[in-house]
């Protein structure tokens, strides 16, 4: 008898600390955010400085009184990347009644957790996510330019800047490699141009020889690459050593240190096209809270964190709730001051105002040129 | 497309014939004795490439000129490759001789499997820049569709070709591995030690290979432990192409892919070169069943 007095006191007891700690969490009513991405793993250096990015945001609104009066509260949740994983982080994201998410990183598991945020008018901004065919969600957005813009960049400034027309289109068979070469070429022929030249190479064959000599006769003055460094590095290189003074760009697969570790002094002059560099006033604000706060440079991505972050704010402040419908309208038609300066969204969630730079390797670095 | 083009083409694919006919020397060896398809023998042809950039950047601290570096690491890789190819056949395949066939074989599977991994492990998984040693020159004057790397890597295979070729036709451990190839059981009751030989095989066919993975990193200027993989399926097309088991037909064999790749990229696409390479292998095979040179096997009754 005694010991069923003790339990109902205890389940009493239980229930009330419940509704005291209900009553606890109702009374500081927040606007919780979403954050997914890899944070672990791999790929983790795509996916931490976001929610560097994401607190840094949240830290500077919440000490100017929060957003309609409230505070952001940020939900970190891990995806690894993989489209499995991503799927059960989404959920996980909806059943913490997250308003929006800043996410995911990348393409593959955006694609597996946007569905799970249309069922539940939840909107996402990737600041990373570059596959074109997410614009297919109505509630994607990204502060990143998609892979079909980069094409266009490269075209633009090989025909206009270096007016070259003879081009030689090769790519590595891959889902990246060809998309980018396909998009290349889309864009060659609104201007017009066919290429000399458009064929796939076979990834780690012993010598590039055989395809480098036919883009030697075609007479092509550039070489368009859609593919990764290990690759390019391979081609330029043997083009160089044949004499051969034939110009090579990539997209931002082979944008950074790595083309130029291994072809040495063949990199010299390659071009290629990567995400435009944040500058200004904002980026240089961020770049140094976050130096304050984390004690190094920020990472990959941080700046389109960012940009993603203060979008939603603004688009929060500006819709003056956190409705679906108000704040997509919102985002679709307001412009923000962000890193990469004033950014809008069109109607398929691209940033307006973001797009891509073309830089070259002179002296052993990447500079950019346009 | 005119002429210089096509001697460009040739000259591309004697090149990747070259190195293919070195990879595939190994494989038609160890098949023409053992009857094992030696599947870790392209890892064998990763792992002369590794240690050839390892002794290249210790032997840098020394001061050296760059030719005696580039020679002494690459003997100390051909030594060291040896080594490997002789510890594969003595832990992996010897064990499994008198077992059927296809226990080598998984076993060599396994092999292959665990140096590739070995290597991502102990060394890293990304693409490593090795030293470009071969000395670039424009040796022909008003011409540049033969690269002095590529030049060197025909020469140097034209000579492992003739040694060896010599080795196996007028010596006494050349004469044994023929024996052996022909007959086991009757080479050992003449008093030929059959085991001694397969030793001797393994450690020139991983010779060779490590010769072809020193050559090639040093052409295309970059290792990674996955290098073996391609370059091993390729030669050992290569080797069935000539007929397995043959030694001049796996030297065949590899400049007639060698050539058809180049041809195929060069005239009609790269995007097929490996379907150029694949409808060869099928057509030789549909009407020579055993490769180019091949004997056909003998029914035994």
């Amino acid at each position: 008898m005694r010991f069923r007095n003790m339990l109902m006191i205890a389940l009493a007891l239980f229930l009330v600390g419940g509704f005291a700690f209900a009553a606890a969490e109702g009374e500081a009513e927040t606007i919780k955010i979403g954050v997914a991405g890899p944070h672990s793993g791999d790929l983790a250096p795509y996916g931490l400085p976001t929610i560097n990015a994401a607190e840094l945001v949240a830290e500077k609104v919440n000490a100017a009184g929060g957003v309609l009066g409230l505070q952001i509260e940020l939900i970190i949740e891990d995806d690894t990347c993989v489209p499995e994983v991503a799927a059960n982080t989404a959920a996980k994201l909806v059943s913490d009644g997250v308003v929006a998410v800043i996410g995911h990183v990348c393409s593959g598991a955006t694609n597996a957790a946007m569905p799970i945020y249309v069922e539940s008018d939840i909107l996402a901004i990737s600041p990373s996510a570059t596959n074109p065919s997410l614009r297919d969600f109505p509630n994607f957005f990204r502060t990143i330019g998609a892979d079909d813009a980069q094409g266009p960049a490269q075209v633009d400034y090989v025909v206009d800047e270096l007016g070259m027309t003879k081009i030689a289109i090769l790519h590595d068979k891959g889902d990246y490699g060809k998309g980018l070469a396909d998009f290349a070429l889309a864009a060659l022929a609104k201007r017009g141009i066919e290429p000399v030249l458009f064929d796939g190479i076979t990834v780690g064959a012993v010598d590039y020889s055989a395809i480098i000599n036919r883009v030697a006769a075609e007479g092509a003055e550039i070489v368009l690459w859609g593919g990764y460094h290990p690759e390019a590095s391979k081609l330029v290189d043997q083009m160089r050593s044949r004499g051969l003074d034939i110009a090579f760009m990539g997209a931002d697969g082979i944008y950074g240190d790595a083309i130029i570790d291994l072809a040495g002094d063949a990199a010299e002059g390659v071009y290629a096209s990567g995400p435009s560099i944040a500058a200004g006033p904002i980026a240089e604000e961020y770049r140094a809270l976050h130096v304050a706060k984390y004690g190094a440079e920020p990472g990959q991505f941080f700046m389109q964190g960012v940009s993603a972050m203060l979008a939603l704010v603004n688009a929060i402040e500006t819709a003056g709730s956190t409705d679906y419908d108000a704040l997509i309208s919102a985002l679709r038609s307001e412009t923000v001051d962000t890193p990469y300066g004033s950014i809008g969204f069109d109607a398929m969630g691209d940033a307006t105002g973001v797009g891509f730079s073309v830089f070259q390797v002179q002296n052993q670095t990447y500079v950019p040129v346009q | 497309m005119d002429f210089e083009f096509f001697v460009n083409l040739l000259f591309s694919g004697l090149t990747r014939g070259s190195i293919y006919a070195l990879l595939a020397l190994g494989y038609t060896m160890v098949y023409g004795i053992v009857k094992l398809i030696n599947f870790a023998h392209g890892e064998v042809y990763m792992i002369g490439a590794f240690t050839t950039l390892i002794m290249v950047s210790v032997l840098t601290i020394l001061n050296l000129p760059i030719l005696a570096i580039a020679v002494i690491a690459a003997l100390v890789a051909i030594v060291w490759s040896a080594g490997y190819g002789y510890t594969l056949d003595k832990i992996a395949y010897k064990p499994l001789r008198e077992a059927p066939r296809l226990s080598a074989l998984i076993s060599a599977i396994g092999m292959s499997l665990f140096l590739q991994n070995y290597v991502r492990l102990a060394q890293t998984s990304d693409f490593l820049p090795f030293p470009r040693f071969l000395p670039t020159v424009r040796f022909l004057d008003n011409y540049d569709g033969l690269s002095s790397s590529q030049f060197i890597i025909f020469t140097t295979t034209t000579v492992v070709m003739v040694i060896l070729t010599i080795f196996i036709k007028f010596t006494r451990v050349g004469k044994s591995m023929r024996a052996a190839a022909q007959d086991r059981m009757m080479a050992t009751l003449t008093g030929v030690n059959v085991n001694k030989t397969i030793s001797v095989t393994f450690l020139i066919g991983s010779v060779t290979a490590a010769i072809g993975g020193i050559l090639i990193s040093a052409h295309v200027g970059q290792i990674n432990f996955y290098i073996g993989f391609l370059a091993g399926i390729k030669a050992f097309v290569a080797a069935v192409l000539g007929g397995i088991g043959s030694i001049p037909g796996a030297v065949l064999g590899s400049f007639v892919l060698g050539l058809t790749e180049s041809f195929g990229a060069g005239y009609i696409s790269s995007d097929y070169e490996d379907v150029f390479a694949f409808i060869i292998l099928v057509l030789i095979l549909i009407f020579r069943p055993s490769g180019i040179l091949g004997k056909p096997a003998a029914q035994k009754v």
